[in-house]
């Protein structure tokens, strides 16, 4: 733990691209921001708001522009196994099997064999991919690819789990029984340590119902425009979907983003 | 597709051949249209092929010739693969090499016959050099692309997985070339065969080119048909056998490409 007791610290963090032709772009201004250990966070914006570009800033797959990313109090420095990440794409390695994918992790750790097999059995079991061991990717639907991919982030028993869009390529009902799933996945895996997610989603009552607090951004550049504190107890069950609270919630934060647009 | 359920999907694919052997039958053995020299029968090709088969002469040659292809897609491996993986990497390397490259690219590997014959002397040494050209390029070519057409976010999930350099090497970026070496040695091996008969028409005494030149000298077309309908057959087993070597060792290739 950082002095401030963050898992995550983020402090003037800015992030400019710049172009050959010489014009820059700004997709991320002044960001602060502090995750506490084993809190659920979302980021919710327009596209092209920068949150993309803050995750890949945290799990180190680009360099801030200005400011510093920090776990722990330590400075990110490239990507990590502490922080494990799960794509919108899935990104799964189509030549490995279900069971090779999740146990990729454990054994570029150095795990032995036998250890990784048995997360493996641990944890596809958790995310009800059991049976499907010997599949390949291809093999399986959306919604399993994407359990899949969760299997091999938690596998590593990662401290920091970051979540680019991981249901906005699922339909409907999918997300919504994944949005479940997730939750229930998350608490359990938090059991054995805590994990701690920054989630990034484009849906308003998916942020609401996963998270603890929901990080509103602005469009280009990318600032943080308001943090709304979640209240509702944990586990969360669909029904608070309908509660009024709920609704507040979700109305104040489209009315943030459509000022925007 | 009615026309399909009434021939059938075999029907169709043996339609044209069987016209064709139909109209060569009719037009040598039921009305000799042509002077044998210029169009023997197919019943005459049949027994050459016979006395070919028999004599041990045909065996002979397929087995001069695949044992050159053999030589030649294998060099052609060997040095091709850690090229292509160096030029697809490595910026630097792909400017260094890339002009050199691109200048030996576009000659033909016919070209270097006379060259060939100068430096290695007619015989197995010419030929498979000749063969190996025309392996060699298309072998780099998809080796290239296979290096490049890694995906960053496997590149990103496996980092961020812990993998070390080497094991991206190993897991990540190999899996991804295979399969392109695989779709560059599959296009190998046909260049290779159009590349041999004609190398062993001109720098050898052995193989299926060589034997198809023997008998062009003593106008035994018969024994011509023969040798060229061998190298259709072998180059078709050979894509087939390959193609099956593929599905068996990466099964998960047919998903990737629909995916």
């Amino acid at each position: 733990m950082s002095a401030n007791g963050s898992k995550i610290s983020v402090r003037g963090v800015a992030k400019t691209f710049g172009s050959a032709a010489g014009e820059a772009v700004r997709a991320l201004d002044a960001i602060d921001l502090d995750v506490a250990a084993g809190e659920f966070v979302t980021i919710v914006g327009p596209s092209g708001c920068g949150k993309s570009t803050l995750l890949n800033v945290l799990a180190g797959f680009e360099a801030p522009s200005q400011g510093e990313a920090l776990i722990d109090g330590r400075k990110i420095n490239g990507p990590g196994p502490e922080r494990g990440v799960v794509f919108q794409e899935y990104a799964l390695f189509p030549w490995l099997t279900v069971a090779g994918n999740v146990g990729f992790g454990p054994a570029s750790l150095g795990v032995a064999a036998n250890e990784t097999a048995a997360r493996v059995r641990h944890y596809l079991a958790m995310v009800k991919l059991d049976g499907f061991e010997r599949k390949y990717p291809h093999e399986l639907s959306g919604g399993m690819r994407q359990r899949c991919a969760l299997a091999r982030c938690i596998a590593n028993d990662p401290d920091v789990m970051l979540m680019d869009e991981p249901l906005a390529a699922l339909d409907a009902l999918t997300r919504l029984s994944l949005q479940d799933e997730l939750l229930r996945i998350w608490s359990e895996a938090s059991r054995e340590r805590p994990k701690t997610v920054l989630y990034i989603t484009h849906a308003i009552d998916e942020a609401l119902y996963l998270s603890d607090r929901v990080v509103v951004m602005s469009e280009r550049p990318g600032r943080i425009r308001r943090v709304i504190d979640v209240p509702f107890a944990r586990p969360r069950a669909p029904e608070i979907r309908t509660d009024a609270l709920f609704h507040r919630l979700s109305d104040e934060i489209w009315l943030l983003l459509r000022k925007e647009t | 597709m009615n026309g399909a359920g009434r021939l059938g999907n075999f029907g169709w694919r043996i339609l044209l051949p069987v016209l064709l052997l139909a109209a060569w039958y009719f037009t040598t053995e039921t009305v000799t249209l042509f002077h044998p020299t210029i169009l023997p029968s197919p019943l005459a090709v049949l027994r050459m092929f016979w006395k070919l088969l028999w004599n041990g002469e045909l065996f002979a040659n397929i087995g001069a010739s695949l044992l050159r292809i053999f030589y030649a897609n294998l060099t052609a491996l060997v040095l091709g693969v850690p090229l292509g993986l160096a030029m697809g990497l490595y910026r630097p390397v792909e400017r260094l090499l890339d002009g050199l490259f691109s200048t030996f690219r576009p000659i033909p590997p016919l070209a270097w016959v006379p060259l060939s014959i100068l430096w290695l002397g007619i015989g197995t040494m010419s030929v498979v050099f000749i063969t190996f050209l025309a392996a060699f390029f298309a072998i780099v070519i998809n080796t290239i692309a296979g290096a490049r057409a890694v995906d960053r976010l496997h590149m990103r999930a496996a980092l961020s997985l812990g993998a070390s350099q080497r094991r991206i090497m190993t897991h990540v970026v190999l899996p991804t070339v295979v399969s392109y070496v695989f779709t560059g040695l599959r296009i190998a091996i046909g260049v290779s065969w159009m590349s041999i008969v004609a190398a062993e028409m001109i720098a050898a005494s052995s193989g299926l080119g060589y034997m198809i030149t023997y008998y062009r000298e003593v106008l035994r077309t018969d024994a011509i048909i023969v040798g060229m309908l061998t190298i259709g057959v072998i180059g078709l087993l050979m894509d087939l056998a390959t193609r099956r070597i593929e599905q068996w060792l990466m099964p998960w290739r047919v998903g990737f490409h629909l995916a």
